[in-house]
């Protein structure tokens, strides 16, 4: 057996491993539910209202996230300053930010007792407890999902198109707009899949900060670990897996195809 | 040995365990709740203390504990951050009080709706309607309170003592649940004997001590 495919049958081994490890949970979901009790759990209200709750404030947070994060982004990847290299790791810090401590560091930071808790009162907002506190938390553990591959993508972009532009009478807005953000779609749809996942399976930072009620603050993941807990629960549970899991699916795969994700097409990028 | 106990449980429980012994125990605390549902899934522990009856009489029933024993008591409380204006249940009424309680699973969020079912319809609405979440776990409860971030809570009375500043409003007698917490061998226990002795000790010995201590009634 030459070298070459001596490793090419171990990578290929690592490949079937992880594809393995990774679907049979899955597909489990899927194995131990019928579709009539799938639709069954769709039925009953609370699930309705967890799924239509994370739908919403998934939704808003990540239009936060897109709005303020694009052109932060934009100015992270263009401009060389000083303290560049501690700006972009405090931004990625919640990625590696276990979720109960990004709950934790929200009530110290907004919460009733928290820093900035009285300035938030006093201006009228109230988060915890409400969907706006749930979509605080989905904000700060998904944005820098967004913001890193942005980020990448607006750093790729050949910086020759912009100067064109610009020499060619373009606004900075206007080479913003017309010229890298088309060329960097890609990239971006791509941080909002990851974003959109991130945020929909948020779980601890929404519990610790938000907390859980249906129809308010009560998402999809933390009806499921309600429902987890009751009597005969594990089946709804599962239930409800399984729609999430079709959602997620259904926004990855929509996102990439409005991005022109070329992965989705099959090609290569070796 | 791996001791499966309710979460209102781990203050008394952990100095138990820890003086326990003949076995090296470890702890795991949570909603009664989701410990039953975790044994139901095959988690691999020894004694099963729940701060109820149901569930451990629901295990018993389905093959998966030994007999469950009754071994201790408690009281349900309103708890309030010290120095609260709330001084009363029918302070809960009033529009816009911050009120957290257990889910319906969990026992705590039971024997709290055990309280509301008792009262007068308009009292209990206007009650409900100020609930602002329905926690997992006791001790999530409390946690809500000490952050301030709830303004009331129904938590057993042991809870507040072992709180940090937090005040106790006790409930009208002809109100008051019966807590009863039940303690079960888990059928599939390779400890038996060792885990037999530590439910046995809860009843009476070193464990029924250290819950007097901690504030638990003995068994109703």
């Amino acid at each position: 057996m030459s070298r070459r495919s001596w490793f090419g049958a171990v990578a290929f081994l690592a490949l079937l491993a992880t594809l393995a490890f990774l679907v049979i949970p899955v597909v489990a979901i899927f194995a131990d539910v019928s579709p009539a009790r799938l639709l069954d759990a769709l039925g009953e209200e609370s699930a309705r209202d967890a799924l239509w709750l994370s739908l919403r404030a998934t939704a808003i947070a990540l239009v936060i996230v897109i709005v303020v994060g694009t052109p932060a982004a934009y100015l992270l990847a263009s401009r060389d300053f000083r303290g560049r290299a501690l700006v972009l790791t405090a931004i990625e810090l919640p990625l590696v930010m276990p979720p109960a401590v990004a709950g934790i560091a929200l009530l110290a930071a907004f919460g009733p007792e928290g820093i900035l808790g009285s300035a938030v009162s006093s201006a009228g907002i109230e988060l915890v407890f409400q969907t706006a506190g749930v979509v605080v938390a989905l904000v700060f553990v998904s944005a820098p999902f967004f913001l890193r591959q942005a980020i990448a993508a607006f750093a790729a972009l050949d910086g020759r198109f912009l100067e064109a532009a610009r020499t060619l009478g373009a606004g900075p807005f206007r080479a913003f707009a017309t010229v890298a953000l088309p060329s960097v779609r890609a990239g971006l749809a791509s941080g909002v899949a990851l974003a959109w996942g991130r945020a929909l399976g948020e779980f601890g930072a929404t519990l610790l900060f938000a907390g859980s009620l249906q129809g308010v603050t009560q998402t999809a993941p933390l009806a499921i670990f309600a429902d987890f807990s009751k009597p005969d629960g594990f089946v709804s549970a599962l239930a409800l897996s399984a729609v999430l899991i079709v959602v997620s699916a259904a926004l990855l795969l929509s996102v990439k195809l409005l991005g022109g994700d070329r992965a989705l097409e099959g090609s290569s990028r070796l | 040995m791996v001791v499966f106990a309710a979460s209102s449980l781990e203050t008394a429980m952990s100095e138990y365990a820890e003086s326990f012994s003949g076995a090296d125990v470890k702890g795991s605390y949570a909603g009664s709740d989701q410990l039953a549902a975790q044994i139901r899934q095959g988690a691999p522990a020894d004694v099963f203390a729940s701060a109820d009856t149901e569930y451990p009489a629901q295990l018993f029933e389905e093959g998966l504990v030994e007999k469950p024993r009754v071994f201790a008591g408690n009281r349900l409380v309103i708890a309030v951050p010290a120095g609260s204006e709330i001084d009363s249940l029918d302070d809960l009424t009033k529009p816009d009080t911050v009120l957290v309680i257990g889910d319906p699973s969990v026992p705590v969020g039971g024997y709290t709706r055990t309280v509301l079912d008792r009262l007068p319809a308009p009292q209990r609405e206007a009650i409900v309607a100020n609930v602002r979440s329905e926690e997992p776990e006791v001790s999530s409860v409390v946690a809500k309170l000490e952050q301030g971030a709830a303004e009331a809570g129904f938590v057993y009375a042991t809870d507040v003592i072992t709180a940090a500043g937090l005040e106790t409003i006790a409930l009208p007698e002809r109100l008051q649940p019966d807590v009863a917490y039940a303690a079960a061998v888990i059928a599939k226990s390779e400890h038996k004997a060792e885990a037999e002795r530590f439910v046995e000790g809860l009843i009476e010995g070193d464990g029924a001590e250290d819950l007097r201590r901690a504030g638990f009634l003995p068994p109703p």
